[in-house]
């Protein structure tokens, strides 16, 4: 606590000092970083120069209000926005030092080291079993030992093995909407990811599946780089270490997550969280 | 008043309940129909023997079953040339089957019911089914054995089934050995004589391959010698016994057992005897080779010619779709092309059918066939082996033929993948082709066979391209058999459809064949059926084991 504490001090002080919309982590301590991101639709921009650092091992959220560009800067991330046809991005992104963007940059591989888990839980028509081995089976493993021991682990991972661990050659589609985002997300741990994209994973579950999902995001920590986007600033509050709120395709102010809220230091911030729109 | 009951939506209701009402009658009446006619035909009806005697005539016997009752008023049958005095009369005649074409030259009569002066059913009456000229109505006279008479009146019936089953017994065994063991002899002398040629054309027949061919050929003509002399023995056996039988006319006639299929005295028969008789004239009609110009016996070549294409076409057409159908939807570039080729699949399902079979026989048969005889079957030359109509091309050009409802339906499937699946399998590093084939392909399996089943409805009951591109009336052997390659894509078959067409309007005695049509097109039915049944309840597995997420 007096860690973070006095780390906030630092953040505040490097983003009077640089004006620059990112914290102040040690470069050692960067996952990600975003330099001077743009992303068009065609001839309309949606993602306006930014630039930001993703800390390691850390759970940063993006909240803005909808349309605000957070789920196209997380998709950019593993280039998912890849499969629309129409996009142009310009800008890096470098993971570990490297540009994602770089032409021999094998995408498949890109996507193992960073894992996604959607808005809606999205389960493949198999079983419980096929969907967390279907990453593995991908890659060629079909040792039987080696997948029941990565599906375990997995599932234990995202909570959800002592649910289903009777039923792991049942439908996927037969457990709740709750089970079956957690079932995403072991299958989504069961490629050992570096980084976690979480685009807004709680918000089509009731309050219940919510806090499991929660409480999982805070275990995952330790383990992977998370980010989340997320409509609820509540939800960003309890899990996130470091906070970004973006409006109209800009990144408006990235800090430490319990200074964010409780003192922005951008007057868009403070209208969002306060509720005066979005 | 009416305005309100029109805006409450009830009339639409009724017009739609009626819609549906008038197809659902209009299609089981249509089977209702077929199945009847079809149906009665196996039906052992009573044979009766008429005394009549014609306006002013002399008085004959007739014999035959009743087929057809008519009733003509008294004008219009005044109006035809009969005498009639009444207004009121009304002039009934019945068509009666009279068989005995080989003595009378006509199957079937019209004899007017006044005429009839008396008309009875005795119980000694017998029926033969025989291999030439359709049935024989008449009474047994005698069994002959050696031509000496052995069996006279109530003996004769008792002998002439034990004697009938002898000889059919043998004659089996003479269809097995013709069929089986001379025809796979021949088929093997065939590939010998081939071989010779395919040697001699690549110039490396020398005196060690003569040698070698010569020796197998000689080994095949003994057995051919072998077969001949048994054959020989069997066909002399068969030919012992024959019976005598009186026709209507007083005439006696000395039938040898061995061009009968069949003895039954209906009018002694039981309602349970009926029935067996009905049931194994059933099973022979679906089981049996068909004789006398299709008119009489079975169909079965014709259900295996059909269901053998219908498979072959499914086999080629289902890759091709699919293939074509991802391409489309999966890779191509969405844009003006695409939509001109998916306009132009589509509007292939409006090409009539005949000219599809005028392509495949211009191009399939003798363009492809032609170059594939020329290129691997030089020795056949000049007889084709592809380059005539046959099986392959006839299952190629039906393809082509239902191709466009593959397509269309498995990129309709392609579309209704849910996007968040898809991104699912990309976002666990899966390649696009590796979620296509592991994901997105068996989710739309279902709407493929969807396609399939379009496909073989729509290809079952083809019958004009058929006709050009391999459909024969009598096909002297199955496109499957003993020999191998076991499958003979290249030989021609027959087929239920176009068996309808050439038994109704092609014979030589359409009014006996009439019933048969009507059985041949409820058969027709039921194999298409059949098959769509295997696919829809394939479907239907392939459905709920995929079975998306609800959005």
């Amino acid at each position: 606590m007096t860690r973070q504490k006095s780390r906030s001090s630092v953040i505040d002080l490097d983003l009077i000092m640089k004006g620059r919309k990112t914290t102040g982590i040690e470069e050692e301590d960067i996952c990600i970083k975003v330099e001077n991101l743009n992303l068009f639709y065609g001839d309309k921009q949606a993602l306006h120069g930014i630039d930001m650092h993703v800390p390691r091992k850390k759970v940063t959220a993006y909240i803005g209000p909808s349309g605000c560009g957070k789920s196209t800067l997380l998709r950019c991330i593993n280039r998912m926005n890849d499969l629309i046809d129409s996009v142009r991005i310009e800008g890096r992104i470098l993971l570990d030092e490297e540009n994602v963007y770089e032409s021999a940059v094998n995408v498949a591989a890109l996507r193992r080291r960073v894992g996604m888990v959607f808005q809606k839980p999205n389960p493949f028509p198999k079983s419980i079993y096929e969907n967390v081995a279907y990453g593995l089976r991908i890659q060629g493993i079909n040792d039987r030992k080696t997948l029941d021991e990565t599906v375990e682990n997995a599932l234990r991972g995202a909570a959800l093995w002592d649910e289903v661990k009777d039923r792991l050659n049942d439908s996927a589609l037969g457990i709740s909407g709750g089970q079956q985002q957690r079932l995403v997300i072991a299958r989504a741990i069961a490629i050992a990811p570096e980084v976690l994209l979480l685009d807004e994973p709680a918000s089509a579950l009731d309050p219940i599946s919510t806090l499991k999902i929660e409480e999982l995001i805070n275990e995952l920590k330790e383990k992977y780089t998370i980010v989340i986007v997320t409509h609820n600033m509540q939800q960003a509050a309890r899990v996130s270490d470091y906070t970004a709120f973006m409006y109209m395709g800009e990144l408006i102010e990235f800090g430490n997550t319990s200074h964010l809220f409780t003192n922005p230091s951008k007057k868009q911030t403070e209208d969002y969280i306060t509720g005066r729109y979005g | 008043m009416i305005k309100q009951w029109f805006n409450s939506g009830t009339p639409w209701v009724w017009l739609n309940a009626a819609a549906v009402s008038t197809s659902l009658i209009l299609v089981v009446g249509l089977l209702a129909l077929i199945a009847v006619r079809g149906a009665g035909h196996f039906w052992p009806s009573n044979v009766a023997e008429f005394v009549y005697q014609e306006d002013g005539g002399q008085v004959q016997t007739i014999i035959g079953e009743i087929v057809d009752t008519s009733k003509t008023g008294a004008a219009m049958a005044r109006a035809a040339g009969y005498n009639i005095e009444s207004d009121s009369e009304v002039l009934v005649q019945y068509l009666i089957k009279t068989g005995n074409r080989d003595l009378t030259g006509m199957d079937f009569r019209w004899l007017s019911a006044r005429n009839i002066r008396q008309q009875q059913y005795p119980l000694e009456m017998i029926v033969l089914e025989r291999r030439e000229w359709g049935n024989f109505y008449g009474f047994p006279v005698a069994v002959k054995e050696n031509g000496a008479v052995i069996a006279t009146g109530p003996q004769a019936t008792l002998l002439m089934q034990e004697r009938l089953q002898n000889a059919l017994t043998i004659f089996e065994k003479i269809g097995h050995l013709e069929k089986k063991e001379i025809g796979s002899i021949n088929y093997e002398l065939e590939q010998l004589r081939l071989q010779q040629k395919r040697l001699e054309l690549k110039g490396r027949w020398n005196e060690q391959a003569e040698k070698q061919i010569a020796g197998e050929k000689a080994a095949y003509q003994r057995q051919y010698q072998q077969n001949q002399q048994q054959l020989a023995e069997l066909y002399r056996s068969i030919r012992r016994d024959s019976l005598v039988v009186r026709a209507a006319n007083g005439q006696e006639l000395d039938i040898p057992f061995a061009k009968i299929v069949r003895i039954y005295q209906p009018n002694a028969m039981s309602l349970p005897a009926k029935t067996v008789h009905y049931l194994e004239k059933g099973i022979e009609f679906l089981t049996e080779e068909p004789r006398e110009a299709n008119t009489e016996g079975g169909v079965f070549p014709a259900i295996f010619g059909t269901v053998m294409m219908v498979l072959v076409m499914s086999v080629i057409v289902t890759p091709f779709g699919v293939i074509a159908a991802v391409y489309m939807r999966e890779y191509a570039k969405q844009g003006f092309m695409t939509r001109l080729i998916r306009i132009s699949v589509n509007n292939l399902a409006g090409v009539p059918s005949i000219v599809y079979g005028v392509f495949g026989l211009g191009f399939f048969v003798y363009i492809l066939g032609g170059n594939i005889d020329r290129l691997f079957y030089p020795e056949a030359a000049p007889a084709p082996v592809y380059g005539t109509p046959g099986l392959l091309w006839a299952s190629i050009t039906l393809a082509l033929l239902t191709l466009p409802v593959v397509i269309v339906s498995t990129e309709e499937g392609l579309s209704r993948i849910p996007k968040s699946i898809r991104e699912g399998s990309l976002a666990l590093g899966a390649t696009k082709a590796e979620t296509l084939w592991r994901t997105v392909l068996p989710m739309a399996s279902p709407a493929m066979m969807t396609g399939l089943i379009l496909a073989v409805a729509r290809a079952a009951g083809e019958v004009a391209p058929l006709m050009l591109v391999g459909v024969v009336k009598l096909a002297p052997t199955l496109p499957m058999d003993g020999n191998f390659p076991f499958l003979h894509l290249d030989r021609k078959f027959m087929h239920l459809g176009f068996h309808i067409y050439d038994v109704g309007f092609q014979s030589p005695n359409v009014e006996a064949a009439r019933p048969l049509v009507y059985a041949t097109s409820l058969l027709l039915v039921f194999v298409i059926v059949g098959l769509n049944l295997v696919a829809v309840t394939l479907r239907n597995h392939l459905r709920e084991k995929y079975r998306a997420l609800e959005d």
